[in-house]
């Protein structure tokens, strides 16, 4: 698992890579949590553009996280999401309770 | 019905395996030359299928998890994937959305994901005696194909 994470502003982006299924979801999930808990921002992005595939844990890892922002009162932000993750969350219905900008289904 | 082609994997219900395993039946279905989407579709399905007989039926132990694939007439890829773990109790509450067992790790959509990203979908199951999973998918044969 790959994952890269800048703060601006108290705007947290984490960058997601490679292939999320169950085998690496809970340590992303951790891994996301902790950099929410070290930088308490007030908006966190997850950035799709470098994930080549993603099954129904990906929807656990997005749940997870906008659980901890909700209990934040911050807003997550989902950006960049391939074809392939999209159609995953989408059956999911993610797209209705999180804000999804710069989608690029192919 | 007759295959015209097929494959069967046997492996241990380990976590690194789900790669393997969707990796595999690509591979294997990109004889059908199939699109982008057609094989992320097949991916996903395989992954949830295989993810499930790791969390579900092996919960406490590793078990052996049997992967066949087939290509039958008209290029329908034919994946059946089947372990002999604890089984489901019910069936029907397993297979609806956003239900799962599997605590908050999990998000409950396995089942949905398997049953509209594939063509056909079949589950059977026996508690105590284990899972089997009966997917098909057909691929749509493009232009410059005969």
């Amino acid at each position: 698992m790959k994952l890269t994470s800048y703060v601006q502003e108290r705007q947290l982006t984490v960058a997601l890579a490679g292939e999320i299924d169950h085998h690496c979801a809970r340590e992303m999930m951790e891994a996301i949590s902790e950099k929410i808990d070290l930088y308490l921002p007030l908006r966190c992005i997850l950035d799709f553009r470098d994930v080549r595939f993603m099954d129904s844990s990906g929807i656990a890892v997005v749940l997870h996280t906008l659980r901890r922002m909700n209990t934040l009162q911050g807003k997550l932000l989902l950006q960049n999401i391939p074809a392939q993750p999209y159609k995953v969350l989408r059956a999911a219905g993610i797209e209705k309770i999180t804000e999804i900008k710069e989608e690029c289904p192919q | 019905m007759k295959s015209e082609n097929y494959m069967e994997l046997k492996f241990p219900s380990k976590s690194a395996n789900e790669a393997f395993a969707r990796a595999a039946v690509a591979c294997f279905a990109a004889q059908l030359d199939p699109t982008l989407d057609e094989l992320g579709d097949i991916k996903t399905a395989v992954s949830e299928a295989v993810t499930n007989c790791i969390v579900h039926a092996y919960p406490d132990e590793l078990g052996e998890i049997v992967l066949k694939a087939r290509i039958l007439p008209d290029s329908v890829l034919d994946i059946v994937i089947k372990d002999r773990g604890r089984g489901i109790e019910d069936i029907e509450k397993a297979r609806t959305p956003m239900f799962t067992t599997g605590g908050a790790d999990r998000s409950g959509m396995g089942f949905t994901i398997m049953e509209s990203f594939m063509t056909e979908f079949r589950l059977t199951s026996a508690p105590g005696k284990g899972t089997t999973v009966h997917m098909k998918r057909k691929i749509i044969r493009r232009g410059g194909k005969k």
